[in-house]
């Protein structure tokens, strides 16, 4: 039965029209609701769209906007990074060899629900104010979901697989590459982006420390230097159409993996 | 013999699963095990392609004894096992790592010919029906040239009309290619249609409670009264009435 409905042809394509029109439009209706929120209540502390994007035009012409942008991202991909070249072979390793995971996935387990902020002043103590220290905390938030995605992935290759390369006289290591690897991909890929959203917003509250540029930092800057909360709302704008983007991009890659 | 099973007896725990298998194969013979569900005869199929050690006796193929997997003997699931990130090409040709190119690409073309998915070529496996799905299967297992390929209930999966085509196009291929076959299902009718001998298992513990010969000249008639003779005759060793 389930066969079935997979093979039941494509799921209703939406045109490009839809898929881009309505969310804009739902946008357009925010931005209209928000701004005439501002003038009809008098409020002196929130700021209007106009005022928001005037900010982030001032933030471009002091060449800050670039900058910070370029600041966040290289943290988040260089925690990012380490965080996959860790996880995954550790998750391979975990999901391969039982006793193994027996032995580590408890401890995992244990640190996973501790949430990455709590290890702030950990991270400045041992790192100072750097790069290292937010980029230490981005690698704690997407390690644990790397890992357990990896580790539950080669578990769950149907052991068919494993015998029908053992019987074509595959040895461990080519059957990791051309069985297991390839078997897992679509597992690994959910991990990679549910641990970069988590990566994300980990970043932005470890600019609030540690570091002086980023998108975290233009935030609490903002707030404590003359409570600039038009600069506050560009800010926390520009983290949410930058990680937009880039979830957009992830899925677009697990949707051809998957797709395969 | 090409294969032989020497008195071998399984046990898993404190449960006896086989018990004093012994039978010989002859080269190109096309071997069914037939048993009820769960009566040990998919484990005796795993020992034979060296997946499982039986916990006593042994298994020989051509006077070797079995140890672990071996290339020239494979081993074909239900259509699952197909690797579904590769191309019906790219399935086929998988056990063909060690060859150069061109000529892995000739063996793919032959093997993909002799299943009958010509056009097929680049399709992934969820393009495929489920019979289609079998033909990769056996074409890959049968492009490293095995001498002996073990099937597990392999058109189980399958509806009965692709099931029953899917009998012919493999006597087609086993009278083309000339493998020792061990057929393990539980379908009587697919056992007589298919194999030279029928060994039938007990249930379990599973011992060899009959060998029937199969002496139906192919293409068989399923009307023939030998035919029905021999399938009557294995319904009441199973213990079945032909009734409904």
């Amino acid at each position: 039965m389930r066969r079935a409905l997979q093979q039941s042809g494509p799921s209703i394509e939406h045109s490009t029209f839809e898929r881009i029109a309505l969310p804009l439009l739902t946008a357009a209706i925010v931005t209209t609701i928000w701004a005439a929120a501002v003038k009809f209540s008098g409020t002196k502390i929130f700021p209007s769209p106009l005022a928001v994007a005037r900010a982030i035009a001032t933030l471009d012409e002091k060449s800050l906007l670039w900058r910070y942008i370029a600041d966040s991202l290289v943290r988040v991909f260089a925690g990012y990074s380490a965080a996959i070249a860790v996880g995954i072979p550790l998750g391979f390793l975990m999901g391969w060899h039982e006793s193994l995971a027996r032995a580590i996935n408890p401890l995992i387990q244990m640190l996973r629900p501790i949430s990455p902020l709590a290890w702030m002043p950990l991270a400045v103590i041992w790192f100072g104010v750097s790069n290292a220290a937010p980029m230490f905390l981005i690698f704690l938030a997407s390690f644990f979901p790397i890992v357990v995605a990896s580790m539950n992935g080669v578990r769950n290759v149907p052991p068919m697989y494993l015998q029908a390369g053992r019987n074509f006289g595959l040895s461990t290591s080519q059957l990791m590459i051309r069985v297991v690897a390839p078997a897992v991909l679509p597992r690994i890929i959910v991990g990679l982006r549910l641990a970069f959203g988590i990566a994300w917003v980990v970043l932005v509250a470890a600019e609030m420390i540690a570091v002086d540029s980023g998108l975290g930092y233009l935030i609490i800057d903002a707030r404590n230097a003359g409570k600039r909360y038009d600069l506050v709302v560009a800010g926390m704008l520009l983290i949410g159409v930058i990680g937009l983007l880039l979830d957009t991009g992830i899925r677009a890659v697990e949707k051809r993996i998957s797709d395969q | 013999m090409k294969v032989q099973f020497d008195d071998v007896s399984m046990r898993f725990g404190a449960m006896a699963v086989l018990e004093h298998i012994s039978i010989g194969v002859e080269e190109g013979e096309f071997l069914c095990i037939l048993g009820p569900s769960g009566c040990g005869k998919s484990t005796l199929l795993n020992i034979a392609g060296g997946f499982l050690a039986p916990t006593a006796g042994s298994v020989t193929i051509d006077g070797d004894r079995v140890t672990a997997p071996d290339r020239r003997r494979i081993f074909v699931f239900q259509e699952r096992g197909v690797f579904p990130w590769l191309t019906v090409e790219g399935n086929i040709g998988f056990g063909l790592f060690d060859l150069p190119e061109e000529e892995r690409r000739r063996r793919v073309a032959q093997y993909v010919q002799l299943v009958g998915l010509e056009g097929f070529e680049k399709a992934y496996p969820r393009e495929l029906s489920g019979g289609m799905k079998q033909r990769v299967e056996v074409a890959r297992a049968l492009a490293v040239n095995p001498d002996v390929l073990f099937l597990d209930e392999p058109f189980g999966a399958l509806d009965s009309i692709t099931r029953l085509q899917m009998r012919s196009e493999l006597l087609r291929i086993w009278r083309a290619e000339r493998k020792t076959v061990l057929f393990v299902t539980h379908d009587i009718e697919e056992s007589v249609q298919l194999a030279d001998r029928v060994v039938v298992i007990s249930a379990r513990p599973g011992r060899i409670q009959r060998v029937v010969d199969i002496d139906v000249a192919h293409p068989r008639d399923l009307s023939s009264p030998r035919y029905i003779e021999l399938r009557d005759l294995i319904f009441g060793e199973i213990g079945l009435a032909h009734q409904v």
